[in-house]
C-alpha cells in the first residue's frame, strides 16, 4: 500500500512538473502585463520541436555522443525558444500595447498567434509524428517496490530548480523588483526610470525559455511530437496557474503539481477516459469557492 | 408604412427565394449547405456577442453549449422518429416528425441553457480572466462527459439524423432544413434584439460598464447574469442542434476549443456589442472559410493572420459597438427593426 502511494506520488510529481513549468510562464507574463498569453502552450510545442531538430542535428549529422548533445540541447533550446517568445511580443503584443488597446484585444491576438504557430508547424513539417531520439540511457531504479527512472528524477529536480531560480529572480534581484513594480502600477513605473519594454522582454525570455526547457524534458520523457501537443497541455497549465492564483509564482507551482496529482490519482482509480472530466470538475469547484485561486489576492473594486 | 414592414419584406423575399431555389434544385447541395452554415454561424456569433459584447464578460467555451444542444436534439430526434441501431424502431409515428422538429431543436436549446448554469453560478463571484477559465473548463467538462457516454457513441460520434429529415420530407416534400435554419436564425436574432433593448436588458449593458455601480443602482446583477448566460447558451444549443441535423453526424471532437475560437473570431470581427456586426461577420467569415478551403491547412494560418491585422488597425471590429442604423443614419428612414 505504501509503495503504491509513493509510486503514485512520484508519477504525480513528474507529470505535475510539466504543468508547473508551463504555468510559471503564464503566471510571469500575467503578473507583469495582466495579459493571458494564450500562445504559451504553443511556444512549449515549438520548444519541443526545436529540441528535436537540435538533437537530431547533433546526434545524426555530427555523431556527437548523447550526453554532450543533451548538454548542448538545454541552452540552445532555451535560447531559441525564448527568441520565439520575444518575437511574438515584438511583432504582435507590443504595437497593441503602445496603442493602448483594450486588454482583451491583446488576448485575442495571443490566441491567434497560438493558432498560427500550430498550423504553420503542421503546414511546414506535415502531420506525421516525430520520434525524439533517446539522448541518455534510461535507468530504472527499484527501491523497495517503488520504481523510477533517472529521467523522472531529473524532471522533478529541474522543476524545483526552476522554481527556486525564478523565485529568487522575482524576490531578490533588481529585475524582479522592477517586474513587481510594473504589476503594481504600470503608469508610474516608467516615470521612476525603469525601462518598461526591457523588463517585459526579460519576462518573455524567462517564460518562453522555461517553456522550451519543459518542451525538451517532455520530448525526452514521451518521445512523440505532434503539432497539437501544446494546445491541451497549455490550456491545462493555464488552468493550473489560475487555480494557484495567477500572477504568483508559488501559486503556479502549486497549481501545476495539484493538477498533476489529480490526473494521476484519477487514472490510478478510475478509467483513464474520465481523467479530463474529473480534473476539470475539481478545478471548477475550487474556482467556484475560491475565485482568486490559492495565492491570488482579491482586488477591491472602486467606482 | 414601408419603413415599418421593409425588414419583414426583405426577410420574406430572401427566405422565399432560398426555399424556391432549393425546392427546384437550382442551388447545388454545396451552396445550400454553405447558406445553412451561414445561418448557424449567425446564431452562434450573435449569441456569444450577448455575453462577450453586451455583458462584457469573456466567455471562450461557447462550443461546449453548442455540443449539448447538438447531442440532445439529435438523440431525441433519432429516438423518436428514426430507425437506429442503438434505439431500434421509432417511438412515434414518423409523420409527426415535421411538427415535432422545432420542439426537438428547442429542447436541445433548453438543455444547453441548463448547461449554461455551469458557468452562470461561478460568475456571481468571479469576473474577467477567472471567468474565462471557468468557461474553458466547462467546455472541456461537457466534451469529456459526452465522450464517456458510450451509449450514444462516445468519442466515435452519433449519427442517424438523416432519417429524421427524410421522415419530414416524406410527409410533405419541401427543403425542410433550409426553412428551419432560416426561421431559427431570425428567431434568435429577434430574441437577442428584444432582450438587449428591453428595460430589463439594459442591465446587461450596465454590468458591462460597471458592475459595482450597476448593483448600487439596484440592478439585480446575479439574476441578469444567470438569465443572460442561460439565454446565450440556450441559443448556442439551438445553433448546435441545427448544425447536427445539417451535417447528419456529430462527434464531441468537433466542439472543442478550436470551434469556440472560431465563434469568438466572428464576434470580434464584427465588433463587440453590435448585433448587425455579428451577423455581417458570420456571413463574411463563412464565405471566407469556404473560399479558403482549397488552401487546406494554410487556411488556419491566413484566418488568424487576418484577425491579428484587424486587431492592429481596427481593434473594435467591423461595426465597432454600433448598429447598422447608427453607422448609416440615413438607412433609418427605410427600416425599423426592434
Amino acid at each position: 500500500m505504501l509503495e503504491l502511494i509513493i509510486q503514485n506520488a512520484i508519477n504525480a510529481l513528474q507529470w505535475g512538473s510539466f504543468y508547473a513549468l508551463i504555468a510559471l510562464g503564464y503566471t510571469l507574463v500575467y503578473g507583469v502585463l495582466t495579459l493571458i498569453n494564450f500562445a504559451h502552450g504553443d511556444v512549449f510545442m515549438v520548444g519541443a520541436y526545436i529540441a528535436f531538430f537540435v538533437a537530431t542535428f547533433f546526434l545524426v549529422s555530427l555523431g556527437v555522443p548523447g550526453w554532450v548533445v543533451l548538454a548542448l540541447c538545454v541552452p540552445l533550446t532555451m535560447i531559441l525558444t525564448s527568441l520565439v517568445g520575444v518575437t511574438l511580443e515584438r511583432i504582435a503584443y507590443r504595437p497593441l500595447r503602445n496603442k493602448g488597446a483594450h486588454r482583451l484585444y491583446v488576448v485575442i491576438t495571443a490566441l491567434m498567434c497560438g493558432l498560427i504557430l500550430q498550423h504553420a508547424n503542421l503546414a511546414i513539417f506535415g502531420a506525421s509524428r516525430k520520434a525524439f531520439p533517446p539522448l541518455i540511457q534510461e535507468h530504472v531504479y527499484n527501491v523497495g517496490g517503488v520504481s523510477f527512472t533517472n529521467l523522472k528524477v531529473a524532471v522533478i529536480v529541474t522543476a524545483f530548480l526552476v522554481f527556486l531560480i525564478l523565485h529568487w529572480i522575482v524576490t531578490r534581484t533588481r529585475v524582479g523588483m522592477a517586474m513587481r513594480a510594473i504589476s503594481y502600477d504600470k503608469f508610474a513605473v516608467p516615470l521612476m526610470g525603469i525601462p518598461l519594454d526591457q523588463i517585459i522582454v526579460i519576462t518573455f525570455v524567462l517564460g518562453s525559455g522555461f517553456a522550451g526547457l519543459a518542451g525538451l524534458l517532455f520530448a525526452m520523457s514521451y518521445p512523440v511530437l505532434e503539432p497539437y501537443m501544446g494546445a491541451l497541455i497549455g490550456w491545462k497549465a493555464f488552468i493550473a496557474a489560475v487555480v494557484g492564483g495567477i500572477g504568483d509564482i508559488r501559486g503556479a507551482f502549486l497549481g501545476g503539481f495539484l493538477l498533476g496529482a489529480i490526473e494521476i490519482l484519477v487514472v490510478a482509480f478510475f478509467p483513464s477516459t474520465l481523467r479530463d472530466l474529473i480534473a476539470f470538475t475539481v478545478l471548477l469547484v475550487i474556482l467556484t469557492f475560491k475565485p482568486t485561486g490559492f495565492f491570488g489576492v482579491a482586488k477591491t473594486t472602486k467606482i | 408604412m414601408l419603413r415599418r414592414y421593409s425588414v419583414h419584406l426583405i426577410l420574406a423575399t430572401l427566405g422565399g427565394l432560398v426555399v424556391y431555389l432549393a425546392y427546384n434544385e437550382y442551388l447545388g447541395l454545396y451552396y445550400l449547405s454553405v447558406l445553412m452554415f451561414m445561418g448557424v454561424n449567425i446564431i452562434l456569433s450573435s449569441s456569444l456577442n450577448l455575453v462577450n459584447g453586451y455583458m462584457g464578460e469573456f466567455s471562450c467555451g461557447h462550443a461546449g453549449f453548442m455540443c449539448v444542444g447538438a447531442y440532445v436534439a439529435s438523440v431525441l430526434g433519432v429516438w423518436l422518429f428514426a430507425r437506429d441501431r442503438v434505439f431500434g424502431a421509432p417511438v412515434l409515428d414518423p409523420e409527426y416528425a415535421l411538427y415535432a422538429f422545432p420542439v426537438i431543436i428547442l429542447a436541445g436549446g433548453i438543455a444547453a441553457a441548463l448547461a449554461g448554469l455551469l458557468v452562470a453560478f461561478p460568475s456571481y463571484k468571479t469576473r474577467g480572466d477567472y471567468l474565462a477559465i471557468i468557461t474553458i473548463a466547462a467546455n472541456y467538462i461537457i466534451i469529456s462527459a459526452i465522450e464517456n457516454m458510450s451509449a450514444i457513441g462516445g468519442s466515435r460520434g452519433f449519427m442517424g439524423m438523416k432519417g429524421v429529415i427524410n421522415a419530414m420530407e416524406d410527409t410533405i416534400y419541401l427543403p425542410w432544413m433550409p426553412i428551419w435554419v432560416f426561421i431559427f436564425t431570425i428567431f434568435s436574432v429577434w430574441v437577442i434584439r428584444r432582450y438587449v433593448s428591453s428595460t430589463f436588458g439594459k442591465g446587461v449593458n450596465a454590468i458591462s460598464q460597471d458592475e459595482v455601480a450597476a448593483e448600487i443602482m439596484s440592478v439585480n446583477t446575479n439574476k441578469i447574469k444567470t438569465i443572460t448566460f442561460m439565454l446565450s447558451s440556450g441559443l448556442a444549443g439551438i445553433g448546435g442542434g441545427l448544425f447536427a441535423y445539417i451535417l447528419g453526424y456529430v462527434n464531441p471532437g468537433s466542439f472543442n476549443i478550436l470551434k469556440s475560437t472560431e465563434i469568438m473570431v466572428m464576434v470580434y470581427l464584427g465588433g463587440m456589442g453590435s448585433l448587425s456586426g455579428s451577423i455581417l461577420a458570420a456571413i463574411l467569415f463563412t464565405i471566407l472559410l469556404e473560399l479558403l478551403r482549397p488552401l487546406q491547412i494554410i487556411k488556419w494560418i491566413v484566418i488568424p493572420l487576418v484577425l491579428i491585422i484587424l486587431m492592429q488597425f481596427r481593434p473594435e471590429g467591423i461595426m465597432g459597438n454600433r448598429e447598422l442604423g447608427q453607422t448609416f443614419p440615413r438607412l433609418k428612414k427605410f427600416y425599423r427593426f426592434k
